[in-house]
């Protein structure tokens, strides 16, 4: 059916074993940047924890609680940037938010290698900003702002 | 109708019949398909629907009869007058106030609260204590909390049990010479729970402490009799009683409502202006600055006068036979916890399964074309002290049926088979 079709381009595989796995889950202890994201809507809540060596990303991580698409795109987001350019991470962050919020431009699967399964979520309106939270809060952590972010 | 407000026992020999399937047919909006699948809409807690009644009402009245009220001397500025204090009798008769002059038209059960917390609470100061209780809707925290910044007075919070149930008696307890107003909800619309309004006014009573009561959820479910009650203060909203969205009510005690200072100042609350002195209108005209929602008054006159043929203690009777239907059927499943497990429950099941998260499973169940609340539900004092963010949340109403009820479960099994 098609519905069906269209839940399962939501929860892909992929999406759905990061959430029940996150990968890089937990406190980093001696984080050098950190930022805490809250989306009231939804109750999600989650902080994100940077290591540095220099200007690159030696380490992330992230702790909290959301839904599974929050979760996922998480867990999805640490493995994306870990090791690479401060710079680079918040371009790309930037990016990603960007297809997020324009479900007619075309969503660049390739470049975005395994990230591309949380395209899905561009058809549901009320379920993007749970994709966008953990990327807006990395972009807080990176330019070392305090404040909580939110997708309200 | 039952005097106190109570669901009556179901057991009752005369339990009255309610027709679902000529019901349903009043309610153009159910006969839709949403994501390929029949609408179950169990969302009714944050708004109900509407029958072809209602919409026609409203369609007549601007059809024909619209003008401004109570200030024309032509045709249609008589009719629209007619038709909008038509209305506040309606609402009077529906909760037996013993005038219309109790009946205020506000825009809802919010808007409601707050003329209460601004008007009744000009006069409150730091000694004074405002005494409400753990399982509010924020629309009857918030005001309060607002006032209490104004005004130094104390915000007391009365609290609940594991089930979901307001402790009575450390309510009670926490009553004092201090206390100005006890505002408590008849029904949670985060658990369900139905509060022991009739045992705790009169307690309030012996101490001179007036009650404010949030109907909001209450209203759709079961007949209100205020005076039965003995309540100070009666607010509710007309989108949850199948009436439009922006019109609600406010009933109040003559006695206070006498007392009470102008909330909002304009046009209709005066009786004369002029820049050395303005004299305020009678009630309930006081309390109605402005132009007011006449469309919205009608509609939810139409409202009550459908719900009044099918009656109050069938749409109770109905319901409650729904829910414990529901409850048990949803209890079945696997990794379910039950949020709000009181003895007394009207129409709203608020559930967990296992970890997945209420907006997975609300998105999932969309997909089923059911229709179901998930969050915090405006509640997130209970949230925090059942140690969840949200629910999941089936309400009902009586042109639900056992078929919304089982594609609700079905919805479930397939996310529970999808997360786990
Ligand atoms: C118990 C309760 N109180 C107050 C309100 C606020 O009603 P409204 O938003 O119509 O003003 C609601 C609505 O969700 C409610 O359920």
């Amino acid at each position: 059916m098609d519905d069906k079709h269209t839940l399962m381009d939501l929860y892909r595989r992929s999406v759905l074993q990061h959430s029940r796995t996150p990968h890089n889950f937990g406190r980093l202890d001696a984080a050098d940047l950190k930022a805490e994201g809250h989306n009231p809507l939804c109750g999600d809540k989650l902080t994100v924890y940077l290591r540095l060596d220099g200007n690159d990303i030696l380490d992330i991580s992230f702790e909290g609680v959301g839904c599974a698409i929050s979760l996922a795109s998480a867990s999805m987001m640490t493995e994306a940037v870990k090791g690479k350019a401060l710079s680079t991470a918040q371009s790309e962050a930037n990016d990603i938010i960007g297809n997020f919020a324009r479900p007619d431009a075309r969503w660049n699967g390739d470049r975005l290698g395994e990230l591309a399964a949380l395209g899905g979520v561009r058809e549901y309106p009320s379920r993007i900003k749970c994709a966008v939270l953990p990327w807006k809060t990395l972009c807080a952590a990176i330019s070392k702002t305090e404040q909580t972010v939110s997708t309200e | 109708m039952n005097a106190t407000g109570q669901i009556p026992d179901s057991s009752n020999s005369a339990r009255p019949a309610l027709d679902n399937d000529r019901i349903r047919g009043d309610f153009p909006i159910l006969h839709q398909s949403i994501n390929g699948c029949p609408l179950a809409y169990l969302d009714n807690a944050a708004s109900s629907q509407r029958p072809r009644q209602v919409l026609d009402a409203i369609q007549h009245y601007y059809c024909h009869d619209h003008s401004n009220v109570h200030r024309g001397v032509h045709t249609l500025s008589h009719r629209a007058t007619e038709a909008y204090e038509g209305a506040r009798e309606k609402v009077r008769k529906f909760i037996n106030a013993r005038s219309v002059t109790e009946i205020v038209f506000t825009r809802g059960t919010t808007d409601a609260i707050n003329l209460v917390a601004d008007s009744l609470g000009r006069d409150f100061s730091a000694d004074d204590e405002i005494l409400i209780s753990h399982m509010e809707h924020h629309s009857n925290i918030v005001p309060w909390q607002l006032l209490c910044e104004k005004t130094g007075a104390q915000l007391k919070v009365a609290p609940i049990n594991r089930q979901g149930e307001l402790l009575l008696d450390d309510c009670l307890a926490l009553m004092s010479d201090k206390t100005r107003l006890v505002a408590i909800a008849h029904v949670s619309n985060a658990l369900g729970t139905i509060n022991p309004v009739e045992r705790l006014i009169p307690a309030a009573r012996d101490r001179n402490i007036p009650v404010l009561v949030d109907g909001a959820q209450a209203i759709p479910h079961q007949a209100i009799d205020v005076q039965a009650l003995d309540c100070d203060f009666y607010a509710f909203s007309s989108h949850k009683m199948c009436g439009p969205t922006g019109i609600g009510v406010l009933y109040g005690k003559q006695q206070w409502l006498e007392r009470m200072p102008p909330y909002q100042g304009g046009g209709d609350m005066i009786l004369s202006v002029s820049f050395e002195q303005t004299l305020y209108n009678e009630l309930p005209y006081r309390f109605e600055a402005g132009t007011p929602n006449i469309a919205g008054a009608i509609g939810l006159g139409a409202a009550i006068d459908y719900l009044d043929t099918i009656g109050m203690a069938s749409i109770a009777a109905y319901e409650a036979d729904l829910l414990t239907y529901a409850t048990s059927a949803i209890s079945e499943l696997p990794g379910i916890r039950l949020i709000g497990t009181a003895a007394e429950k009207a129409g709203v099941i608020s559930f967990n399964v296992d970890d997945i998260h209420p907006h997975d499973l609300g998105t999932v169940l969309d997909h089923q074309g059911v229709a179901i609340r998930t969050g915090h539900h405006c509640a997130m004092p209970v949230m925090e002290f059942f140690g969840i963010p949200g629910t999941a949340r089936a309400s009902l109403a009586f042109y639900n049926n056992r078929q919304d009820i089982d594609q609700l479960v079905e919805g479930l099994k397939l996310a529970i088979r999808m997360f786990q």
